[in-house]
């Protein structure tokens, strides 16, 4: 009887069992690289001028300049939707990386003052040097996040006792408020506030090769890092304590968590916006399908993220043909009834 | 042991008397340098004079009908999103919760982007229509968070209200985009001036209909206290300790709806005050609520008259709105006793 009530008592206080499903988290990988794929031709063969997946096929493999629609699916349509599927992954990669690092289940870019950074160094380019190149305007909003992420960071790990999450993520409000706040001051005194509304409501619609070429490898080798960093971020998920107790270096990890985080989401903002919502439901849904453990959380993620960007961004150019629904607005009006089930579940390990 | 403990705690409440007095005194001081700012200065004497009935009547229309009840505003707003925030940080024991959570200003926003939208700019109805559908935005984006947060047998839990908040003001927020995109320049303009928080409503008549809602809610919250106190211990302790958690907590986050949607149906979309005047407060004066909670509408009020007086100066004639000023002057200090902070 003592003994019982004495496993009872430990099982209580020992850190919560990982419960991992890779059965499951196998599935999950396969099925949605095949959705993927899918969705990308999908993506490719519907817009304003429809074109057969045959005829997709021979743009991609066998290009044909001559043929307008070859041309079309190469320069327009095939950037978009490889651009779609990248940034997806980086969103939602991002945000579970953040979840797990911070244990806030409500962690994503907007709250580490990317998204307002980027949007104020845009708010300065709109209104001071209104004749800058789509290319810089990217590499501006790049610098930007990381500038925002940079303070937030810096802020947060100034106080003597380090950086808890709970400081994270209230340095992370306060510097999004203060740049929000200047952003949205230039923007009354400019007149500019509705274009930077359209940066905002995020969209892959402009995309060029030559940005996907320029982002491609910065972002392959932060997915390869988030990899390798999988299993400290399962440990950190777990608690500082725990981490620090199974002899893990936690402020090493945290700053290269950071790192990534910066690289990843400062390349999706820059790229389409601030599309707020992937990094914020995506990492909750794989946890659903796959357990706690971030080797497969993460992998899981970077699939579910493009598989939803890609999807959102094809219903984008089919709700109101010609005109183009903002993605970031869709994507949220897919998330907002998958958070509140979450939130109803309230599961306890988020 | 004990004596000594008993003359900490009287250190502390003197402390914290002493903290509330100054801030009341640094209220009265912006209250006076407010009054002599603006596009027309006025001497300290020539305020005295109008107030006492001897102005011009040029200096009476510009201080009473203009500066003062917009100052008088601007304090009513600080101290009732500032009491807002403080009920709704002990209700969640979540520090980063501040009215915007209850989607109070997303509601309100979305109903002031619709009117904007469907309504003919030549008229002039909005000044008198909007803070009551600000208002009406901001109580059905609440009540909408709290029917969807809400479980028959267990009633609403904290993370479960934060969690269906962020979920339903970023629903709100999406819908937001979507209507600006279409809006005209013009309107948009003044759609983004409403949500940056400028205070438009500065006539007596959003004073006298602002008034009544602090001045019972208020004084309620401060009765509450205790029972903030109890239920930011945690869960458990709050149910062990007898206290009927459920309606306590209802009636409070009613109260919090109530000062916020009020507060910002007149102010605009403020949020910031919310978030950081109670920070501010804990900093000064410990987590009691029954201190806390003055401390924090005081705080609140200093932070947004001062910051309503900078935004009059700073740019005359045009100005900036109140919100973006508090952002700019709250963010720093904020950050400041973050990166000071122990605990």
């Amino acid at each position: 009887m003592a003994s019982h009530t004495k496993a009872e008592a430990e099982e209580r206080t020992s850190p919560p069992r990982l419960r991992t499903r890779p059965l499951a988290a196998s599935a999950v990988l396969i099925g949605g690289l095949v959705a993927v794929a899918l969705g990308l031709a999908i993506s490719i063969s519907v817009g304003a001028a429809d074109i057969k997946l045959g005829t997709v096929w021979e743009a991609v493999f066998r290009f044909n300049p001559e043929l307008t629609q070859h041309q079309v699916i190469q320069e327009l349509r095939l950037p978009r939707a490889l651009a779609g599927a990248m940034v997806g992954a980086c969103f939602a990669v991002a945000g579970a990386i953040m979840q797990g690092m911070t244990r806030n289940p409500l962690a994503d870019s907007g709250l580490l003052g990317l998204n307002a950074g980027a949007g104020f160094v845009l708010a300065i380019c709109f209104a001071f040097f209104p004749g800058v190149s789509y290319l810089n305007l990217i590499l501006y909003a790049f610098i930007g996040a990381a500038l925002g992420a940079g303070i937030v960071y810096g802020i947060g790990s100034l106080s003597p006792n380090g950086l808890t999450p709970i400081r994270l993520m209230l340095a992370g409000s306060a510097v999004s408020a203060l740049l929000v706040a200047l952003s949205e001051g230039i923007a009354l005194y400019f007149r500019i506030g509705q274009d930077l509304a359209f940066w905002y409501a995020g969209g892959v619609a402009g995309t060029k090769w030559i940005q996907l070429k320029l982002m491609f490898p910065w972002v392959a080798a932060a997915l390869i890092c988030a990899m390798l960093l999988s299993r400290s971020i399962t440990l950190l998920s777990m608690g500082e304590e725990v981490a620090a107790s199974l002899g893990q270096r936690t402020g090493l990890v945290k700053l290269a968590a950071i790192v990534i985080v910066i690289v990843l989401a400062g390349a999706a903002v820059s790229a389409v916006g601030a599309v707020g919502f992937v990094g914020l439901v995506v990492p909750h849904v794989a946890r659903f399908l796959v357990g706690v453990d971030y080797r497969w959380i993460i992998p899981c993620s970077a699939v579910l993220g493009s598989l939803l960007m890609i999807v959102a961004d094809i219903a984008a150019r089919m709700i109101n043909p010609p005109f183009e629904t903002p993605v970031g607005a869709l994507i949220a009006l897919i998330g907002v009834p998958f958070l509140l089930y979450l939130a109803r579940k309230e599961r306890r390990e988020l | 042991m004990e004596a000594r403990t008993s003359r900490e705690a009287k250190r502390k409440s003197a402390r914290s008397a002493a903290v509330l007095a100054a801030m009341g005194l640094f209220i009265v001081a912006m209250f006076v340098i407010s009054m002599n700012t603006g596009y027309t200065r006025l001497a300290p004497l020539d305020v005295l004079k109008t107030i006492l009935g001897m102005g011009t009547a040029k200096q009476e229309l510009i201080l009473l009908q203009f500066r003062l009840p917009r100052i008088v505003i601007s304090i009513l707003v600080g101290a009732g999103l500032a009491v807002s925030g403080c009920v709704l940080q002990g209700l969640t024991r979540n520090a980063l919760a501040d009215p915007g959570i209850l989607g109070i200003n997303s509601g309100a926003g979305l109903m002031v982007i619709l009117f904007v939208s469907f309504f003919p700019t030549n008229a002039d109805a909005p000044v008198y229509l909007l803070p009551v559908l600000a208002f009406a935005g901001a109580g059905l984006a609440a009540a909408l968070i709290y029917v969807l947060a809400f479980k028959r047998h267990e009633g609403l839990s904290p993370t479960r209200l934060i969690l269906t908040g962020v979920a339903v003001a970023a629903g709100i927020n999406a819908a937001m985009i979507v209507l600006t995109l279409a809006l005209d320049p013009q309107r948009y303009q003044f759609v983004a001036q409403w949500l940056a928080g400028s205070i438009w409503g500065s006539n007596w008549s959003f004073v006298s209909a602002l008034f009544p809602w602090l001045l019972v809610l208020l004084p309620f919250v401060i009765w509450k206290a205790g029972v903030l106190n109890v239920l930011n211990l945690s869960e458990h302790t709050a149910a062990g300790l007898g206290a009927p958690i459920e309606r306590e907590r209802l009636m409070l986050l009613g109260a919090s709806v109530g000062l916020a949607g009020s507060c910002v149906a007149v102010s605009g979309g403020i949020g910031f005050v919310g978030l950081i005047a109670p920070h501010l407060a804990r900093q000064l004066v410990g987590p009691r609520h029954q201190i806390l909670l003055p401390a924090s509408a005081l705080a609140g009020a200093l932070l947004m008259i001062t910051a309503d007086t900078l935004a009059r100066l700073i740019m005359q004639p045009s100005e900036i709105p109140t919100g973006i000023v508090v952002a700019v002057i709250g963010a720093p200090y904020f950050l400041y006793l973050l990166a000071k902070a122990r605990s």
